[in-house]
């Protein structure tokens, strides 16, 4: 058990500092990398806040779509498989459910503001 | 014996920059699937010299080398020939392999590309004019020189400055004859190219999803949807291999210039079409399919009365199959970044741009687009 201010805390003050104070005095080729350092910590600060109750969720509708135990990662691994070797059909609701599940998770970490993330959520919306 | 160091191969990364620009300043990746080196670019000046009576008739003095991008898969150098008694200056452009050697697998070779252009320029396309091919002798590895054409290549640039406002609109119809006009190129004046059509495709694409570390189930619905819709043969076509914007020269009046013709190959013409309209060459812009500039409409009736023949259903084999495309060459960029091929933090950015892809997959094999 770590003292506060959290991790997510700490970085959320990196990312203004280089966002407000350093970013301004860079141009070109430093910008651009400045530009890209500050998405990654984003990135990372977005990785870190991802809940335990989240991740449970993910790896329970794994267990239940491929009846057996393990962690997210061997789950992903299994579920890949399956499909590749066509013991899974991939127009089923609940595998079309985990595939969304998956992705979302995913994006949602790496770029919550994807248009096409945007798009797609859009979509689903509407077909309900 | 003086050499130019262009700068670092990794640190250029993803800088695609010609007629302006420092080649360092897009964010947007060049189409991987490339490897790469770290170490500095050199370039042999005097060597480069030594060709000049061969790019022009007249010769002429070299001066202002200097490199415009190191992309992954190709070096670009901006250099000047000023003729005998500083007559006419010729501004050239030299494209070479990386490090003066590497070719990817897929590339159609320096050498071969070299001569597509001069066969695709003759047939009406506008290409740079292809000055002179390096040769073995000349020591300064592979490569081709061609005239400099002025324009723009950035693609935030040309979707978003405004001295591109006017031409914009004309872009999708120019590119549809344009692409109409490529793949009728007829295929007899053609140097031998490599046949890649959908089986081809898909076989590469499943061995390169099944070499990632990563499980990634939403690519293996992908190829079992290609298995399941393969496409039959027919007879094909020249096809370009990559184009959008980023390869091609536009000014004020449109397309300049057609460039980096290094995946150029023989297959489906439905692939170019396809891989124009994939999500990531819509930059941002996700409701104008073509290049983020207009609608299929355009493209598809300007490709049609420039001759060519759209077909829908191999269409959509190649939207999935592009988004394929592009999201292996980003998840395979884990393992460049991890054996320290490039590990600049750009490249371990664009490696989890994978999900993008993930995300277009389904929307596409799911939602319809």
């Amino acid at each position: 058990m770590q003292d506060e201010p959290t991790p997510h805390e700490i970085l959320g003050s990196v990312i203004t500092f280089l966002r407000d104070d350093v970013q301004p005095q860079l141009s070109g080729y430093s910008g651009f990398q400045m530009r890209v350092a500050i998405n990654a910590i984003e990135l990372v600060r977005r990785e870190l806040a991802v809940t335990p109750a989240h991740r449970m969720e993910l790896n329970a509708m794994l267990v239940a779509l491929l009846a057996r135990e393990g962690s997210t990662a061997d789950l992903a691994a299994e579920f890949s498989r399956r499909i590749a070797e066509r013991q899974i059909d991939p127009q089923g609701p609940a595998v079309e459910r985990c595939l969304w599940a998956l992705t979302d998770a995913k994006i949602e970490v790496d770029q919550p503001k994807y248009a096409g993330h945007l798009r797609a959520k859009a979509m689903r919306a509407a077909a309900k | 014996m003086s050499k130019v160091v262009g700068g670092k191969c990794a640190r250029r990364f993803g800088g695609v920059a010609r007629g302006r620009g420092n080649g360092n300043t897009t964010g947007k990746a060049r189409l991987a699937g490339e490897s790469m080196a770290s170490e500095a670019i050199v370039l042999d000046e005097e060597g480069l010299s030594r060709t000049a009576d061969r790019m022009l008739p007249s010769g002429g003095r070299l001066r202002g080398l200097r490199m415009l991008s190191g992309g992954a898969s190709q070096e670009t150098w901006f250099f000047e020939l000023v003729e005998a008694g500083d007559g006419p200056v010729h501004r050239l452009v030299l494209r070479r392999a990386p490090g003066g050697c590497y070719q990817h697998a897929t590339a159609a070779g320096l050498e071969v590309e070299a001569a597509v252009i001069r066969i695709v320029g003759r047939n009406g396309i506008p290409v740079p004019t292809v000055r002179y091919v390096l040769e073995h002798g000349d020591g300064i590895g592979r490569g081709f020189v061609t005239d400099h054409v002025d324009g723009e290549t950035i693609a935030r640039k040309i979707l978003r400055d405004d001295a591109f406002a006017r031409v914009r609109p004309t872009l999708p119809a120019a590119f549809g004859s344009l692409l109409a006009r490529i793949h009728a190129v007829p295929k007899g004046e053609l140097p031998q190219l490599r046949l890649t059509g959908a089986a081809a495709t898909l076989n590469i694409l499943r061995n390169e999803v099944r070499r990632l570390d990563m499980p990634r189930p939403v690519f293996e619905v992908a190829i079992r949807w290609l298995e399941d819709h393969m496409l039959d043969d027919r007879e094909p076509a020249l096809v370009h291999g990559d184009f959008r914007l980023g390869n091609l020269i536009i000014d004020g009046h449109g397309v300049a210039a057609v460039l980096d013709w290094e995946l150029v190959h023989l297959g489906d013409p439905m692939e170019d079409i396809a891989w124009l309209c994939a999500t990531p060459w819509r930059f941002g812009a996700v409701d104008k399919p073509v290049g983020g500039l207009g609608t299929r409409e355009d493209l598809f009736a300007s490709y049609e009365a420039a001759g060519g023949a759209i077909d829908r259903a191999r269409l959509r084999w190649w939207d999935v199959s592009s988004a394929l495309r592009w999201g292996v060459n980003c998840a395979a960029m884990v393992a460049q970044y991890r054996d320290g091929t490039d590990t600049s933090l750009e490249r371990a950015m664009i490696a989890r741009r994978a999900s993008e892809n993930e995300v277009d997959l389904m929307r596409l094999l799911y939602l319809g687009d």
